[in-house]
């Protein structure tokens, strides 16, 4: 942080804020693709550890760290499958079954994951976009994850799709009333599945972005519970992809902001900035929301505004 | 008459053969995975019930990993009376033993005796708050308590954090961060007769209190009324706000105990041990025991044994310690599906001939009644 001062502060922000929302991202649209379809899915969190180690092993396995990428999503997209399957049935409770999935995929991630904690796979790439720039610190601000790229393009699409698509429409019009739904002749219990697996797939490949670009190696201590921010972080977006993003940002940079401060000697506080995204979503509700009117862009069915 | 006693007891006996039954398809599936990475499943059932019930000193580790987490299952049950679904125990725990572990040392000098009462009062206040603040957001402002509650473990843990590396820390705690020591003195010690901390009976004793209040006191009856229908129960005139909050403040009283204990009992002071995830394990174990203050014991007792034989299959078979969390989350999921088939069996359901025939009886009464 020499010669840029305290300039160093907020690109080191804007820098920690690319690195670390990506998996955010990725956990949100998934987890606003599940509850748009009117259910929950609290078990993200088990989905994205266990996308961090099968990404990391298949990497390891195959030389390929794209390899690893697509065999997370393809984990979490068999752990999303089984929350839908197991929440299809009557009265199972969809948020106890998430936790119970949180339990289960982070146990089956350290069981499966324990011989692959000490080898070193590749890693993916990245893109460096600070190459006009003199200053090392730029340059490693904004070396760049494809994966954040390909997050950020997904995003628009979604909030394309939701709006335009005739399969958009399905899957909002399910998790708003599934009485119309079935009026129209659609399967409620069907696009609810697909989404929630479409929604694991996504947590997947964001877990593997912690494995395979930034931290970039597997361990326990991996996540720090990306999976469930998700949660509030897609509340805070208001169930709107193109926010998703935003929020990311948002909640990463308020990570980043500790660690950049402490480099320029304030120390005080570190934990205290993590926390501002939560203090604000609460902030938000209090603001909004009142005993007669629920939060406004939230599916009507889905369990935790009813 | 026989019979009729019988069929009374089917929803009982329904009650726990389900659960029962959903548990042995889970370690049948366990020991067939167990099975294809080529470990004996039989040796490994044998070791986890050796690891977790066989011995006096599995035992003593066994309830001594049950007694948190019977409390903040308790956090998750109360409120869900009144029909309300938190997830805030985590939080709630994690304050009420910073609370604690502060008074604890704050107090240093008083009487033992006194310093536990205070510690324990701390904590359970503090937790307690800390639910209820979720509570009246959803009476006052609307706010959904499961987004709020959530989002509150989060502000818990961060503010947790901060006082603890920061303005509370223990200069002498180089490597882990921690509160100024409870001096051993003050320290909570074991049940009289037993290895197990005070944790447990704090947990036993919650329990039964609770399950008195919400099953036969006229409080609890109005609890469940709120939970059945919010809406009537408001027409009928009772005191819905006050009576959410109240089965949340006690909910989070309950996990702030268990912080205290933790704190009290165990650590000596309150660090980053205290984030362990009894808050999410306790919410699991709330709805195995479907949200009946005296059925968390055994179900949490069965977690942490469970638990507890983790060392055992890592010892004996070098199996990864996360053996236990595969089988915790097999359980779970099963138990947690196993919900759909009450009902279902026939065999379960109470005869419905006596209770239709008195039905029959009061409708020719009043038809006769509004005859004349």
């Amino acid at each position: 942080m020499s010669e840029l001062g305290w300039w160093g502060v907020p690109i080191a922000v804007l820098g920690g804020a690319l690195r670390v929302s990506t998996p955010f991202l990725f956990v949100s649209l998934g987890e606003c693709i599940t509850e748009k379809s009117g259910r929950i899915n609290l078990g993200l969190e088990g989905i994205l550890v266990m996308g961090a180690m099968s990404g990391y092993a298949v990497s390891y396995l195959s030389g390929n760290p794209w390899l690893g990428v697509l065999a997370a999503g393809f984990a979490g997209l068999l752990l999303g499958l089984l929350h839908a399957v197991i929440c299809n049935l009557q009265r199972v409770n969809d948020i106890a079954v998430g936790i119970g999935l949180m339990l289960f995929g982070t146990g089956l991630a350290f069981f499966l994951g324990k011989p692959f904690i000490q080898p070193k796979a590749p890693t993916l790439p990245s893109i460096p976009f600070g190459g006009w720039s003199d200053s090392p610190q730029i340059q490693s601000a904004l070396q760049v994850s494809p994966l954040l790229l390909i997050g950020v393009l997904l995003a628009v699409l979604l909030a394309w799709a939701f709006r335009n698509t005739r399969l958009g429409l399905v899957v909002r019009m399910v998790g708003d009333s599934s009485d119309a739904a079935r009026a129209m002749g659609y399967s409620v219990l069907l696009v609810r599945t697909l989404s929630t697996a479409v929604g694991g797939f996504l947590a997947g490949v964001g877990g593997s972005f912690l494995s395979l670009y930034y931290p970039g190696s597997w361990g326990e201590g991996l996540s720090s519970g990306q999976g469930l921010m998700a949660v509030a972080l897609v509340i805070f977006a208001r169930w709107n992809p193109i926010h998703c993003f935003y929020a990311a940002l948002l909640f990463g940079g308020a990570v980043a902001l500790g660690p950049a401060l402490q480099s320029v000697g304030i120390t005080s506080g570190y934990y205290l900035y993590s926390a501002a995204p939560y203090v604000l979503t609460l902030a938000i509700m209090i603001v909004t929301c009142s005993p007669r009117r629920t939060l406004s862009g939230a599916p009507g069915e889905l369990s935790i505004v009813r | 008459m026989q019979s009729a006693r019988v069929a009374h007891l089917g929803p009982a006996v329904e009650a726990l053969v389900i659960p029962f039954g959903a548990l042995a398809v889970a370690l049948l599936l366990f020991g067939l995975f167990m099975t294809v990475l080529g470990h004996d499943p039989l040796e490994v059932y044998a070791l986890i019930y050796k690891g977790g019930f066989a011995s006096s000193f599995s035992w003593q580790n066994t309830l001594s990993r049950a007694a948190p987490l019977i409390l903040t299952a308790l956090c998750v049950a109360l409120p869900a009376q009144a029909g309300l679904m938190v997830i805030g125990s985590e939080g709630a725990l994690v304050l009420g033993g910073l609370a604690a572990a502060v008074v604890g040392h704050q107090l240093g000098g008083m009487i033992p005796s006194v310093i536990k009462l205070a510690m324990a009062v701390a904590g359970m206040l503090v937790g307690g708050l800390w639910i209820a603040l979720a509570g009246a957001l959803r009476q006052y402002r609307g706010i959904n308590e499961t987004i709020s509650s959530l989002l509150l473990n989060y502000i818990a843990i961060a503010l947790f954090n901060h006082l603890v590396e920061g303005p509370l820390r223990d200069p002498a705690s180089l490597n882990k961060p921690s509160t100024m020591p409870i001096p051993d003195v003050n320290m909570l010690g074991n049940l009289p007769g037993l290895d197990v901390h005070w944790g447990l009976g704090f947990g036993a004793i919650f329990c039964v209190a609770m399950y008195v209040l919400i099953k036969h006191t006229t409080h609890g009856f109005a609890l469940r009324i709120v939970g059945g229908n919010a809406r009537a129960a408001r027409l009928a005139g009772l005191p819905v706000s006050k009576l959410v909050i109240v089965a949340c403040f006690l909910g989070g009283a309950a996990s702030g105990l268990a912080g205290m204990a933790e704190v009290a009992a165990v650590h000596g002071s309150a660090n980053a041990s205290l984030i362990a995830g009894y808050g999410y394990a306790g919410i699991l174990v709330a709805f195995i025991a479907r949200q009946n203050p005296l059925a968390i014991i055994p179900v949490a007792v069965f977690l942490g044994g469970i638990s507890a034989s983790g060392g055992m299959l890592q010892r004996r078979l070098d199996l990864p310690d996360a053996t236990v969390l595969v089988l915790q989350g097999i359980a779970f999921l099963l138990i947690l599906a196993s919900e759909t088939l009450y009902g279902r069996f026939k065999i379960f359901k109470p005869r419905e001939t006596e209770p239709a025939a008195a039905v029959d009886k009061a409708s020719s009464l009043i038809v006769q009644e509004v005859a004349r």
